[in-house]
């Protein structure tokens, strides 16, 4: 059965984040009641002054993170999307963290066991998303990314075009 | 500051050389640092005795290694001593380690900062550290941290080489948290809010660049070494022009909601590629100061400075020195490695820049700056250099500014419109900033003691417009943060108490009255431009009179000491003995 992807991750705009760190310290407060980047489950990568990205869990549709984990500790929900940790199973052992490409999945500095992105799901709504003084954060699924990126590109191709019609109205 | 200031006092012998190893050099952050207040967060300063000035020297930057030395469990730092060989200082949460720097050793702070990180496999590593100019002691040199971010007035840079300190780097893994936590997120809150209103426009937009266009419609605005106070190319070297050319990003630091750090990447011609931060003050100096109308050369100029660690404002005024001594004959074209060096060669500007950052040929006479270089070289030259008490001024005209006038005079830390930000009042129009009066002695006290505040907090500056209220706000985020109820009137005495510790230290380094005072031309050369500032100049009669006033309204002497009553008065008694025997 063919069926829009639903699943909706944060995702970061690299036009638009700046490298400020908003986004970990709202999250490491909203998870562990503290002000600490180390506990934050979206992290921020500066390559240089230009390349600033916050990176986190992108509820991979096939994720390598809970193929990895030899004890099955990491399972992900089929309707959300949302990979989770059995804390009592996980023993800290970073197979889930080599396995993911992005280094969206952290082991906790205290606790021993790892950690990811679920979205805030007690609080209803991701605090990164809702503080980013930038607006560079996103609740979004991969089909409304595609179907953005297409837009831009044809904007694009057309800029004489759409200059032509914002003129006209 | 406040902070570190007391603890340099406290661990520091009368009169040392800056260069002498039991000099401290006190890195401190504030009791905002580590939290998520915006721009709160993220600042540091350095204190020691300043090479420059021989008094207190004190610079401060923001980014992350302030927040990140927080996390891992200091208010302050205290360095002390000389390593024999090379070394970096390691402090990863409790653990404090000295190593080897020796292959750091030539290294742009910004390379040193990946070298680092790239040994100690941490990618999160935060490092401050000094480039060539501070290993070489140039009394210009800063302390860099996040490759763009300076410490960088009163050369501390060159205590830290003196010690043979390469770099500071910091792992921090605690947590920090407040007093008050969820009064205090609803104050962030707000601030985030109002951080995206009128108050932060500036530093969001056009950024302080915008004030070129300002400064030279207003005549005050230095040029060529103070031979004019506007500046026919200042169209060219705009805000307008550089946010239109040159601006690829406007980045923030860490926990800052405003953002400010226009990140600037020359297009094409011979400098094509240089990518660097861009500030008014910087290009002021590189630029129209040195008669210097190309903003690729003034980027490239500004990068230069960050690769060497040096105070890029020093660096262009010592430049603008040079030239004018070149124009008037007291420097020759060969004592300058054969630049053609008058006012104008953008190509001789950058040259210098590299020259200063080495120390090579005649850069080697400019590296300590302009007082220091017309103490080498003589002929009266000391009439062209444009610093007071041995740190090179900023992008104001003091002979048409007189409440900034006396704001520099009397600023601890020498040329600075950071220490009261008087200049706001001529500006705006709030005072006739072409009279010496009474009452501006009050106007710049107020102003320093909010600003002893808000560098002690550490708060940035960019974001004073935000604390609609002023004391009274911050009184509240000191409530929030640490729990001591605080009312703005005890904040504003503890202000206070920073300058009278200010002014405590200077006094026992010997700075006296008579190091109060302007630049030679400033008090000499009228303004010759045609416009509103012609002709203006200080007097010494109009600077006693600032300053008889300013020393009064602080309760102090007519020679600027604090009086017995007024120690007192602040609780300060401990610190009586050091100036009363």
């Amino acid at each position: 059965m063919v069926k829009i992807h639903e699943r909706k991750f944060v995702s970061a705009d690299p036009d638009k984040c700046v490298g400020c760190q908003v986004c970990e310290y709202i999250c490491s407060l909203t998870k562990e009641k503290a002000f600490n980047p180390l506990k934050s489950r979206i992290r921020v990568v500066r390559i240089n002054q230009l390349i600033n990205l916050a990176v986190t869990c992108r509820l991979c549709e096939d994720p390598p993170c809970v193929a990895a984990c030899p004890r099955e500790s990491l399972t992900q929900s089929e309707e959300t999307g949302l990979i989770s940790v059995d804390k009592d199973k996980c023993n800290g052992c970073g197979w889930c963290i080599e396995a993911c490409d992005y280094g969206a999945i952290m082991l906790h500095p205290e606790n021993k066991v790892v950690y990811v992105c679920d979205l805030c799901k007690e609080k209803g709504e991701p605090q990164c998303v809702k503080w980013c003084p930038e607006e560079a954060l996103e609740v979004t699924t991969s089909d409304v990314l595609a179907q953005k990126a297409r837009i831009t590109a044809v904007k694009k191709l057309f800029q004489e075009a759409v200059k032509e019609t914002q003129k006209a109205t | 500051m406040g902070l570190g200031m007391r603890l340099w006092l406290e661990n520091s012998k009368p009169k040392i050389d800056p260069f002498d190893p039991e000099n401290p050099l006190v890195v401190a952050n504030g009791p905002i640092s580590g939290t998520m207040w915006p721009t709160g967060g993220n600042g540091h300063t350095f204190v020691s005795k300043s090479p420059q000035s021989f008094g207190l020297g004190e610079a401060k930057a923001h980014g992350t290694f302030g927040t990140e030395l927080k996390r891992a469990g200091y208010d302050a730092v205290i360095f002390r001593g000389k390593a024999e060989k090379p070394v970096y200082v390691w402090i990863d949460d409790d653990s404090v380690q000295l190593l080897d720097a020796s292959g750091l050793m030539g290294k742009s702070p910004g390379d040193t900062e990946d070298a680092i990180r790239e040994e100690l496999g941490d990618y999160y590593i935060r490092v401050a550290a000094i480039g060539v100019a501070g290993e070489k002691l140039s009394r210009m040199a800063c302390i860099i941290n996040d490759r763009t971010r300076a410490a960088g007035r009163t050369g501390l840079g060159a205590v830290m080489g003196s010690k043979n300190l390469k770099a500071i780097a910091v792992r921090g893994t605690h947590d920090v948290t407040v007093a008050k936590l969820d009064e205090f997120m609803e104050y962030v809150k707000e601030f985030h809010e109002r951080m995206k209103g009128p108050a932060t426009q500036k530093y969001r937009t056009l950024g302080t660049p915008e004030n070129v266009l300002v400064h030279n419609s207003l005549s005050c605005m230095p040029t060529r070494n103070f031979n004019n106070s506007r500046f026919e190319g200042a169209e060219k070297v705009s805000g307008e022009c550089l946010n239109e050319k040159y601006l690829a990003k406007i980045i923030g630091c860490s926990s800052c909601a405003m953002r400010c750090e226009h990140t600037c990447v020359v297009p094409e011609g011979p400098y094509k590629g240089t990518m660097t931060r861009m500030e008014y003050e910087t290009l002021w100096a590189l630029g129209p100061y040195c008669g210097v109308d190309r903003l690729d050369a003034i980027i490239k100029g500004m990068e230069l400075t960050d690769y060497y660690g040096m105070d890029s404002i020093s660096a262009g005024v010592t430049i603008g020195f040079a030239m004018d001594c070149y124009e008037r004959g007291i420097l020759s074209q060969k004592e300058l490695d054969g630049l053609d060096a008058k006012f104008g060669n953008a190509e001789a500007m950058v040259q210098l820049v590299e020259k200063i950052g080495k120390r090579e040929g005649v850069g080697d006479l400019l590296a300590d700056g302009a007082k220091f270089a017309a103490d080498r070289i003589g002929k009266d030259s000391y009439k062209l250099a444009a610093t007071i008490k041995g740190v090179e001024t900023t992008g104001y005209d003091l002979r048409c500014l007189k409440t900034a006038a006396l704001g520099f005079a009397v600023s601890f830390r020498g040329a600075d419109h950071n220490r009261h930000g008087a200049y706001a009042f001529d500006v705006k129009g709030k005072v006739n900033r072409l009279i010496a009066e009474k009452g501006r002695g009050k106007l710049v006290r107020d102003m320093e003691d909010v600003y002893n505040l808000i560098d002690s907090f550490i708060v940035c500056k960019f974001s004073r417009g935000t604390y609609y209220k002023e004391l009274p706000d911050m009184a509240k985020l000191y409530t929030l943060v640490t729990g001591f109820v605080t009312t703005p009137e005890e904040l504003k005495k503890a202000g206070e108490r920073i300058e009278n510790l200010a002014k405590i230290i200077n006094l026992r380094e010997g700075l006296s009255r008579k190091d109060d005072t302007l630049p030679y031309k400033v008090m000499h050369d009228p303004i010759p431009d045609e416009g509103p500032s012609k002709g203006a100049f200080v007097t010494q009669e109009e600077l006693d009179l600032l300053l008889d006033d300013y020393y009064e309204s602080r309760g102090w002497t007519k020679e600027g000491v604090p009086t017995l009553e007024k120690l007192k008065e602040l609780g300060m008694d401990d610190l009586i003995h050091i100036i009363y025997q």
